[in-house]
């Protein structure tokens, strides 16, 4: 015998100042199966929880329905409520008559009342056909996939391996490191970036639970929350790490010089090299397309004065298969390419007209001027610069809408670097809003100006060449007038948009991307640091634009996340996902396509034609991947896939008596 | 107004910038151009440029524009933007200073600002004499340089003939010592 318990909720005045609570529980009560119906002002609270429990005891109910708030919020809470009083936990529906009726339809209360009702009604016609549902469970591989070496990936592998579990670190580049250490100072305390990041580097090449792989990519992911399968694809490096010493000689015979990445192809590197003096591992890899000996089977000097022979040009790339129980994502970010998209400054054309991260490897000490502060032009020291910021971000017609969130700061420090640099120089920094929001930030701004920094608020509308200076023109909108400057030099704070490949990883891990491009977190306030598959965690500026602070916080909230999960023998799953009717199922694989989380695989199963043994394909759901979403079971044509706790015999019920009660209305009219 | 050069500007008008800052006492780098003093400025409608834009133009030395601008003169030392200045900028003693700044210059005055400077010397004029205001002597001085002869002559009579307004001006008994403090001030601008 089924017996409903209904709950209606004031929410305070939430839902009770506009929706008439006890009318909505007298309604109720008189619904089919409903045994009893009450209304209390905080439900959630613990005196309305032991009311549950009583009323469950008491009237002997076995479904309950709460009308309140959203279930995002407080399903779990009132699942653990009817759990305590000894019913299966999934024996529960919530109604949210709050966002669904007294927030949005706050000017018509007597409405906000009957579609309260309605809901209600739909929700006892659903409970009714609830079934119990159990959690099952999955072992847990207790080792962790860091992705991206920089200060994200780093602080999260630290972490989690000092909390003694093994991390398995993969970097594209021959380096770690990342951004952060092709800075030169980090604002507002103008730290040294490379004298607190190296530091943090060797300590993840000296970390024993932290494998290093450098010069690796990720090529494929597979598996589910606790075992996941991923597959690196090592790049060949042509030297015999185990046998490299580190000691140079290669590097300082190698004839061949091309621009270096790293210093943004303003300073040169050697085929053979280590991408800077710091570079961990501080061994070199030779880069294939530069090299002679490989394209050309000409020089061949490296390997002639290796003295430990570790030169091998036969290396190839090598596949590696690694097992984990969870990843993190921290991939970073790359600069918005402005010389596609801004005619006005120039295309790239004029080489006085540089990013912010090229100033940032020309003001560093082991930048490839040594710290000066040069025109690329002709090398001379500019007296007048420019600062142009928002390339690319909050400019929707040529580049991102959203705000980039260090360019204010970063600007702010260049600015001041300039001053400090050249006696007698100039800084004008052309802005439309000054964004300074974290510890400090503003004072710093605010220190710049009064160094000196003139701010002018406004866009620049044009760079052209005059004589050997650039002619910026623009507008301070705080005069209402056109401004032009004769500058030596124009920096461009560019917008930073998701690392280049990000949007293959995402989908080689099987997660998604906003509209930026950037990773989607599971819930932008509550669920900052989770992807929304199981088990997978995001770090830094993938997750959208962000400075080192926050991005080093991110880090480590993903590490206690993994560690928390590390933490358990075994992890339980949810049981409302979708389940197969493998005799209705005709294996048409139509779910497989539309699954974003990779949780449907073929299954062949024996089956019977004309009285002889055959096979037969049919769906089969991996119950760790799937997250509930119910694409399948909509998707299904001959209606074999059900979403335990939303089965089409529920959805339908609900929809059946919504649909009777308002034909009744119509006879009766 | 056309483009303006701010690097040619900036460097050339340093020294004003720097000079206008020093006098006033006030740090008008600091001015971040939230516009409270526009805000409640009781004169800004009568302004041609409004405060805010007089400290953005000193901020980037266009020390021409504000020295003959209307506003400087405008401006009644109310100090409502002062007192609620967020960045602690003074600006009433802003444009005392550059009021100051103009007269030294030798700027030649039009309109408005001409009469009101003009009431300014009148009134300094009777204080050096007297050591006091002498209000009747003060009106016909500024009414005779004015060329406005019965320029409020209707209130000036009704406040004589309820005694407000005394026909023979009265000394200060310190009015010499005051006139000397005219003197000393003289002899200082004079050298700077």
């Amino acid at each position: 015998m089924i017996r409903v318990g209904v709950f209606v909720c004031w929410c305070g005045s939430n839902i009770g100042g506009i929706v008439d609570v006890p009318r909505v529980a007298k309604e109720a009560a008189r619904f089919p199966y409903v045994a009893h119906s009450m209304d209390y002002k905080y439900t959630c609270s613990e005196p309305g929880q032991k009311m549950i429990i009583e009323a469950i005891k008491k009237y002997k109910l076995n479904r309950v329905v709460i009308a309140s708030c959203s279930p995002r919020l407080h399903e779990p809470t009132f699942r653990k409520t009817i759990a305590r009083a000894g019913l299966n936990p999934y024996l529960l529906e919530m109604v949210n008559i709050r966002e669904q009726c007294s927030w949005v339809h706050a000017k018509e209360p007597d409405q906000a009342t009957a579609k309260a009702i309605d809901l209600v009604r739909m929700a006892v016609a659903k409970a009714i056909h609830l079934k119990p549902l159990y959690e099952g469970s999955i072992p847990v591989t207790k080792k962790a996939l860091v992705i991206g070496g920089g200060i994200a990936g780093i602080q999260a592998a630290l972490d989690i391996a000092d909390a003694g579990y093994r991390v398995i670190l993969v970097e594209r580049e021959p380096t770690i490191g990342g951004k952060m250490v092709m800075l030169d100072k980090t604002f507002p305390t103008l730290d040294c970036s490379a004298c607190i990041s190296t530091p943090k580097m060797v300590a993840v090449a000296q970390h024993p639970n932290i494998e290093l792989l450098t010069y690796a990519e990720v090529t494929g992911v597979t598996g589910f929350i606790g075992n996941f399968s991923v597959t690196v694809r090592q790049k060949a490096r042509y030297v015999d790490h185990s046998k490299c010493t580190g000691c140079g000689t290669c590097w300082g015979k190698c004839p061949q010089k091309v621009p270096s990445e790293f210093d943004l192809n303003m300073g040169t590197r050697k085929a053979i090299y280590i991408p800077f003096p710091q570079a961990v591992p501080n061994k070199p890899c030779i880069d294939a397309a530069s090299c002679r000996r490989i394209t050309e089977q000409k020089c061949g000097v490296c390997a002639k004065v290796c003295p430990v022979g570790a030169i091998n040009y036969e290396d190839r790339d090598k596949i590696l298969q690694l097992e984990v129980g969870a990843i993190v994502i921290a991939t970073g970010y790359d600069l918005f390419d402005w010389t596609t998209a801004y005619g006005e400054y120039g295309y790239g054309k004029f080489p006085d007209v540089i990013t912010g991260l090229q100033f940032e490897r020309m003001v560093n000490a082991s930048g490839p001027t040594g710290g000066k502060i040069v025109r690329p032009s002709d090398g001379k020291e500019p007296k007048n610069v420019v600062f142009i910021k928002c390339v690319g971000s909050r400019d929707e017609a040529k580049g991102k809408a959203y705000c980039s969130r260090v360019c204010c700061l970063y600007t702010a420090k260049h600015a001041h670097q300039v001053l400090e640099k050249i006696p007698g120089s100039q800084a004008f920094v052309f802005y439309m809003d000054v964004r300074a929001p974290g510890k400090a930030y503003e004072e710093f701004y605010q220190r710049t100006v009064d160094e000196g920094a003139r701010y002018i608020r406004g866009r620049v509308s044009k760079i052209c060449r005059q004589g050997d200076k650039l002619l910026v023109k623009g507008a301070d909108t705080l005069l209402g007038t056109q401004v032009e400057i004769e500058a030596d030099l124009v920096v461009l704070a560019t917008a930073m948009i998701p690392s280049r490949n990000s949007r293959q990883l995402a989908q080689v891990v099987g997660f998604s991307t906003d509209k930026d491009g950037f990773f989607q977190e599971a819930h932008p306030k509550l669920r900052p640091v989770e992807a929304g598959t199981a088990g997978i965690f995001l770090a830094g500026s993938c997750q959208g634009p962000k400075d080192i602070p926050d991005t080093v916080a991110q880090g480590g909230a993903a590490a206690v996340k993994v560690c928390a999960l590390f933490a358990k023998q075994e992890i339980a799953t949810d049981p409302m996902i979708a389940e197969v009717n493998e005799a209705l199922c005709t294996g048409c694989l139509n779910c497989r396509e539309v699954c974003p989380y990779k949780a449907i695989k073929r299954k062949t199963i024996p089956d019977k034609a004309r009285g002889q043994a055959a096979e037969r394909t049919v769906a089969r759901v991996n119950s760790s991947l799937c997250q509930g979403c119910g694409c399948c079971a909509s998707s299904c044509r001959s209606g074999a896939i059900n979403l335990n706790g939303f089965t089409d015999e529920q959805i339908m019920s609900a929809v059946k008596a919504s649909l009777q009660h308002q034909r009744l209305l119509t006879n009766r009219q | 107004m056309p483009a303006i050069n701010l690097t040619s500007n900036v460097k050339d008008n340093l020294d004003f910038i720097m000079h206008v800052s020093k006098e006033s006492g006030q740090p008008v780098q600091h001015c971040y151009q939230c516009g409270k003093c526009t805000a409640g400025c009781p004169v800004a409608f009568a302004m041609d440029y409004p405060p805010n834009r007089i400290i953005r133009m000193v901020q980037l030395g266009l020390k021409e524009h504000v020295l003959k601008s209307q506003a400087i003169w405008l401006c009644a030392y109310c100090s409502t933007c002062t007192s609620r200045c967020p960045r602690n900028v003074n600006l009433a003693r802003v444009m005392d200073c550059l009021r100051g700044m103009a007269r030294r210059e030798g700027i030649q005055l039009e309109g408005r600002a001409k009469k009101i400077a003009l009431f300014y010397d009148c009134f300094l004029d009777t204080v050096k004499r007297n050591g006091k205001l002498y209000e009747l002597g003060m009106m016909l001085n500024y009414n005779l340089k004015t060329g406005h002869f019965f320029k409020d002559a209707g209130t000036g009579l009704a406040m004589f003939t309820k005694g407000k307004i005394k026909l023979i001006p009265t000394k200060n008994e310190n009015y010499k010592d005051l006139a000397q403090i005219f003197e000393r001030i003289e002899e200082m601008e004079e050298k700077c």
